[in-house]
């Protein structure tokens, strides 16, 4: 294949990942009010469209439309460009991770991945943990307390989740002895059994939390929780600017969803007889729906549980997890 | 049962007395804590119960405008004027009652007699920026001509909307459709209230 060709596959591919998971992304926002209405016993947005599906529609056009905010303190340069730090990092983790197994359309076989990278993993990671640059200059050229608070509360449950992330994935790793999500995916392709949930079940786990505390959902959404405050790093934005934040906070779920999927839970092999796509995308919905369920269900921590629980409990079984593993592997 | 039994209020059986937790003294201690609370599993348990809910899908909302609820004879909203049944008169006889007895004086009638020398009202306001529901005027008629309605959708452009005696009077047309209701008076149960009848949960 000459260069022009994998180039314009490429760019193809990115334009075909960054729509499609950002129209999940707002789809997702509607489902999530829709499912936490449930459990609450309300009936959720029902007035725009059947069930309230065009809700998302209408969100969109007031966020566009609102006016951008800029207040006079700020620090401005930083201030804009925070809310697309925040964004991009979440859409560009996703160009090492392969949603689907490879195809083939008109005799021409696409593999559903914008670049399969052999350290795939550690690029994700990287990438994702970039994204605290988002709500930290946010927070930080907010000139709002607020703001401020939820900066510094940022910095510290990165500081926190990613030792527990780190070393949890490490286990994993070790078995499989490849960053490559395909080389972990087709290690699990021995039908359920194979899964690496079952090897690794307390990886699984460490590995679930910090996601969760990755994508500052409840219970560990600390940097932006209301009650404490107010809207953490994002209080001063408004409009698309805070779309951005929001947008790229959903980015983030399907990507730790679809990260656990892969990881731990066979990614896209094919069960029986339901082909691997379906496969993925049902392990996807699960874990979106999860994201949703713990929030009903669960109260929030404070930033100092989440630091104890990070460095005292999660850390050490991380550790202990790896050197077992090790053990068991020599 | 004596009185001195009623006037002992702490102790009834089947009440625990709950201290709260122990605090851990040492670090064992609160290291078990931590298994325990981790083993334990009461964060499923509330998982469940959201999930369990979910499934039910027993919605309480109202969605207000496309549904109402059906408003309480007990509930007291703006007033009305009523008719008797028979002749389509006004019933009210003008007698200065609920006047007399408005604590925020905001009820005025003019009377008048009338050719067959009957003492009728030629006019009867409710000043409703000043009324507060209080139900005296509605009791205290000695003929069920002015009672509360159950409109509770009284937004208006001016404070003299619904306070006129045209507003509150039942209108002919809609008294000969037999639209008027009678006011089952103070304390009257609405028509669903035996489906509205629960088990305390208290076994006093």
């Amino acid at each position: 294949m000459n260069e022009t060709a994998l180039v314009i596959e490429t760019i193809i591919k990115a334009v075909i990942v960054l729509s499609v998971t950002a129209g999940m992304g707002a789809f997702a926002t509607w489902i999530e009010r829709k499912v936490l209405a449930f459990m609450q016993r309300r009936l959720g947005p029902m007035h725009v469209g059947p069930y309230g599906v065009l809700q998302l529609a209408a969100d969109g056009i007031k966020l566009f439309t609102k006016e951008d905010i800029i207040p006079q303190n700020v620090v401005r340069p930083i201030f804009m460009i925070a809310p697309v730090i925040a964004a991009t990092t979440a859409f560009v983790a996703m160009a090492a991770i392969p949603f689907f197994p490879e195809f083939t359309v008109f005799g021409y076989t696409i593999h559903p991945i914008v670049s399969d990278i052999n350290v795939a993993l550690l690029y994700v990671m990287g990438v994702a943990s970039v994204g605290v640059y988002g709500p930290l200059l946010a927070g930080m050229s907010s000139s709002n307390k607020w703001s401020l608070l939820g900066a510094a509360r940022a910095v510290v449950q990165m500081l926190s989740f990613e030792v527990v992330s780190g070393l949890s994935v490490m286990a994993p790793i070790m078995m499989i002895g490849s960053l490559s999500l395909i080389d972990i995916n087709d290690y699990q392709s021995g039908g359920v059994i194979s899964w690496l949930i079952w090897k690794q079940p307390l990886a699984f786990v460490l590995f679930a939390i910090a996601g969760f505390m990755e994508t500052n959902r409840s219970p560990f959404d600390t940097i932006e929780f209301e009650a404490e405050i107010v809207s953490g790093y994002a209080t001063e934005y408004s409009g698309m600017r805070w779309g951005l934040f929001f947008v790229g906070e959903y980015a983030n779920m399907i990507t730790i969803s679809v990260l656990v999927s892969i990881i731990f839970m066979g990614g896209y092999n094919p069960i029986w007889f339901i082909p691997g796509a379906i496969v993925m995308l049902l392990k996807v919905s699960f874990w979106i729906f999860l994201f949703l369920w713990v929030r009903a269900a669960w109260p929030h921590v404070r930033p100092d549980q989440l630091m104890w629980v990070c460095w005292k409990v999660l850390m050490p079984l991380a550790v202990i997890n790896v050197l077992i593993t090790g053990i068991v592997l020599v | 049962m004596e009185l001195k039994d009623f006037q002992n209020r702490n102790i009834a059986p089947g009440y625990i007395f709950f201290e709260g937790e122990k605090k851990p003294q040492n670090g064992w201690e609160s290291f078990k804590r931590v298994v325990k609370r981790s083993i334990k599993g009461e964060l499923f348990v509330g998982l469940w119960i959201v999930f369990r809910e979910m499934i039910r899908f027993d919605i309480h909302t109202i969605q207000y405008p496309a549904e109402k609820i059906e408003m309480s004879p007990r509930y007291r909203a703006i007033h009305k004027l009523l008719r008797l049944f028979e002749s389509g008169n006004e019933r009210c006889i003008g007698c200065g009652l609920c006047e007399k007895i408005c604590i925020s004086n905001c009820i005025r009638m003019d009377t008048h007699v009338d050719e067959k020398s009957r003492k009728v009202v030629s006019e009867y306001t409710i000043n409703f920026g000043r009324c507060i529901f209080c139900g005296y005027c509605a009791e205290v008629c000695p003929e069920l001509a002015i009672v509360h309605g159950s409109d509770y959708e009284n937004a208006s452009e001016q404070r003299a909307h619904f306070g006129l005696k045209e507003d509150m009077l039942t209108p002919l047309d809609e008294f000969k459709a037999k639209n008027q209701k009678e006011f089952p008076g103070f304390g009257a149960l609405s028509d669903n209230a035996d489906d509205l009848v629960k088990k305390t949960p208290l076994a006093y």
